[in-house]
């Protein structure tokens, strides 16, 4: 599966949203991705690419495309 | 204003008082114009009080405001549509709560100072955390109770999450040796409200004479000592009781409020609570509030520079406390270190777990 895939998988996972609507999702504003959700979020990501990210990069990804900035930190290009 | 980024650059507890008291002036300073600017109750309450911000020497000058009046006014500086969260805080049932309106700005400025701050005391790997506290708290995702957005904020430092008590707030022993036999060689962080962990917790294993070991366990706690203090039990004697049933040394209560979420007041190892670089504590004379000298007995102000959407950076709370030092507790940390009483007689009674009825 490519990153890509492990990526949006992992926001439709998290965020209970089919992967067609991950793209649009921020944070605090889509329903699902809430506080809950994102500390759900934070361990599908950390799983599926087996990182352990930093607090302040957990506090910072607040939109799909933020996370792939973020990921990037952790050698994982999406 | 200085750029958010930049303040929360400070390490946590690093300004001398020359150095930290010159930088609270300054943004609190900015922070009142920002606000005043803002917000235009703020703006008429300045006027009325004949506050000249130009002619102000030191932040403890410039007016604070009762932090009840949170309860009574929507007061917001930024625009209806920059805001995102609303925070309410614990009033039981009757009372009336503070609505306090953030924008992302501030949100995200309160997670990251509590997260230095945190940091400082646990290191900067996130640990497994053990919540000693119902997960039922967190199962609704509309609704959260002060308690719940407690936990939440402080799950950001966890790798693996485990909720020590079920919904219905009975000790899950089994669950609790499965996660520390998952962890064995780790530090683990404890998070819960003080009464909670007092009597879902530390009662229980007792009860049941079950003795985990969390020698390797650093617990922060906070939410107030009301419930305690009436069944007698004082802090030393917490942390002592706590330790004899699970072998826990590293215990911090904390001290902080849903109006400056963020800028929370830590207990060190001394047993003293510390203000952090962003926010400050100044004692005032409950007669004529007038600023008290170190030691002398009176009402907490709290001062932070992180809410900006809201007029809330200098506050009077309902709370007593007294000064212990400024930049030389044995602990190391710099800045002003204090102790709280609790409550003013007759003020409204309020407090995280104090919400908290046991049936």
């Amino acid at each position: 599966m490519s990153n890509l895939n492990k990526y949006v998988d992992a926001f439709a996972a998290a965020l209970e949203v089919a992967p067609d609507q991950v793209p649009s999702l921020v944070y605090g504003e889509s329903p699902s991705w809430d506080s809950v959700g994102h500390m759900t979020l934070v361990a599908r990501l950390e799983d599926a690419f087996d990182i352990m990210m930093e607090m302040d990069d957990i506090i910072d990804l607040s939109s799909f495309e933020k996370g792939k900035e973020i990921l990037r930190k952790y050698d994982v290009d999406i | 204003m200085t750029d958010m980024d930049a303040l929360l650059a400070l390490a946590p507890y690093g300004l001398d008082r020359e150095a930290k008291q010159a930088l609270l002036t300054r943004e609190l300073l900015a922070l009142s114009r920002h606000h005043a600017a803002g917000c235009p109750e703020y703006a008429r309450m300045l006027s009325a009080w004949g506050t000249d911000l130009d002619r102000i020497q030191s932040h403890e000058e410039i007016p604070f405001l009762p932090v009840r009046l949170f309860k009574e006014f929507s007061l917001k500086s930024v625009p209806q549509e920059q805001l995102y969260r609303t925070m309410t805080s614990s009033g039981t049932t009757g009372q009336q709560v503070s609505r306090i309106y953030l924008d992302r700005e501030t949100s995200t400025a309160q997670s990251k100072a509590l997260s230095k701050i945190v940091a400082s005391f646990l290191g900067n790997s996130r640990l497994p955390m053990i919540i000693l506290d119902s997960s039922a708290l967190v199962s609704s995702r509309t609704q959260f109770s002060a308690r719940g957005a407690g936990i939440l904020g402080f799950s950001i430092f966890a790798r693996d999450r485990f909720f020590a008590l079920d919904e219905s707030m009975a000790l899950d022993v089994e669950g609790l040796k499965a996660f520390l036999s998952r962890h064995r060689g780790s530090p683990i962080f404890l998070f819960g409200f003080t009464f909670i962990i007092w009597q879902h917790f530390y009662q229980e294993l007792l009860r049941l004479g079950e003795k985990p070991d969390l020698s390797a366990g650093i617990l922060i706690h906070g939410g107030g000592w009301k419930k305690l203090t009436s069944q007698a039990v004082s802090p030393q004697g917490f942390k002592a009781a706590l330790g004899e049933v699970c072998g826990i040394t590293q215990i911090h209560d904390y001290y902080g409020m849903v109006e400056q979420t963020g800028t929370i007041y830590l207990e060190c190892e001394q047993g003293h609570l510390h203000a952090p670089v962003w926010s400050d504590v100044t004692i005032r004379d409950p007669w004529d509030f007038s600023v008290a000298p170190m030691g002398q007995r009176g009402l907490i102000q709290v001062s932070s520079l992180l809410p900006r959407s809201y007029p809330g950076h200098i506050l009077l709370t309902e709370d007593e406390g007294s000064l212990l030092g400024e930049d030389d507790c044995p602990c190391g940390r710099k800045g002003k270190y204090f102790t709280v009483f609790g409550r003013v007689a007759r003020a409204e009674v309020r407090g995280c777990s104090d919400t908290y009825e046991h049936t």
